[in-house]
């Protein structure tokens, strides 16, 4: 059987007019996409290596990482943004290539709207929950024994 | 009929293998995301619950599984500016097979003392 080189057109986005075959133009979502995963990619590239290095590589590295340890850094405002914006650009990031997988490897309609209806809540779901956990963490709270928590909530 | 997807144009070497490493890396990184942000969540829970299966991370084995999150990480991140080049330095596309081989530069050089570090720590107990 002769193996057919026929190039499917894209099944997400923008198409430029002359190469469109059915359907109206979805704006310019497509490019905004191309653009976020590039500038994402820049700044989770030093946000991760941070990341990593503070918590892997600093003292005891992975032995340290405990309830206190997280604590202690969420107390600082610099460490609330930086974990916040990683967890944002990270999901988004994630989210989108994964959408991009998604777009070229399931043929069927269903089978894509089905995957990405349950990529887009898992990542909702994430986002949410992790937002909420920087934000409302408590790193004292009462009746925990005490050699659990910061140094600072003895004070 | 064949099941093989139309279209599909293997081309090989360094420009398809680094897309699918870039691919994989990526997909395994989102999946490790969604249960760090999980586990992470725990800190809401108690500091019992959070210590608990932080615990459950610290010996050997795992490990061996960070030090793969952190590869595919540095991969991931090392060949995704590579792509950034492709797509706006003038000779970029040019020269994407040799930046592939200057992202292995990179991730050998940054690999090895993040193995040694890492592996040492977790090897040796830390407390």
């Amino acid at each position: 059987m002769a193996v057919s080189t026929e190039i499917q057109a894209p099944r997400s986005g923008r198409i430029a007019p002359e190469y469109k075959r059915h359907g109206r133009s979805k704006g310019n979502f497509e490019m905004f996409a191309w653009l976020f995963m590039r500038l994402s990619g820049v700044v989770l590239v030093v946000l991760i290596f941070g990341h990593l290095f503070v918590n892997l590589m600093v003292g005891e590295g992975v032995h340290a990482i405990d309830f206190g340890f997280v604590g202690g850094k969420w107390a600082d405002p610099f460490w609330q943004v930086w974990d916040l914006a990683m967890l944002w650009l990270a999901m988004l990031h994630g989210t989108n290539g994964v959408r991009t997988i998604i777009n070229d490897y399931a043929e069927k309609d269903g089978t894509r709207m089905t995957l990405k209806t349950v990529l887009y809540l898992a990542s909702a779901v994430v986002i949410v929950l992790g937002t909420l956990v920087i934000f409302t963490f408590d790193p004292c709270p009462a009746g925990a024994a005490a050699d659990l928590l910061p140094s600072f909530c003895r004070a | 009929m064949s099941k093989t997807p139309a279209g599909t144009l293997y081309r090989g070497r360094e420009g398809m293998w680094s897309w699918v490493g870039h691919r994989v890396t990526g997909v395994a990184i989102f999946f490790f995301l969604l249960v760090h942000v999980l586990d992470t969540a725990l800190v809401r829970v108690s500091p019992d619950a959070y210590n608990a299966v932080i615990a459950t991370y610290k010996n050997p084995f795992m490990a061996l599984l960070e030090a793969g999150l952190v590869a595919a990480i540095v991969f991931h991140a090392f060949n995704g500016l590579r792509v950034i080049l492709i797509d706006f330095w003038k000779k970029g596309p040019k020269n994407q097979a040799k930046m592939l081989w200057g992202v292995v530069g990179l991730w050998v050089v940054v690999m090895v003392p993040f193995l040694i570090r890492h592996l040492t720590l977790a090897f040796t107990g830390g407390h």
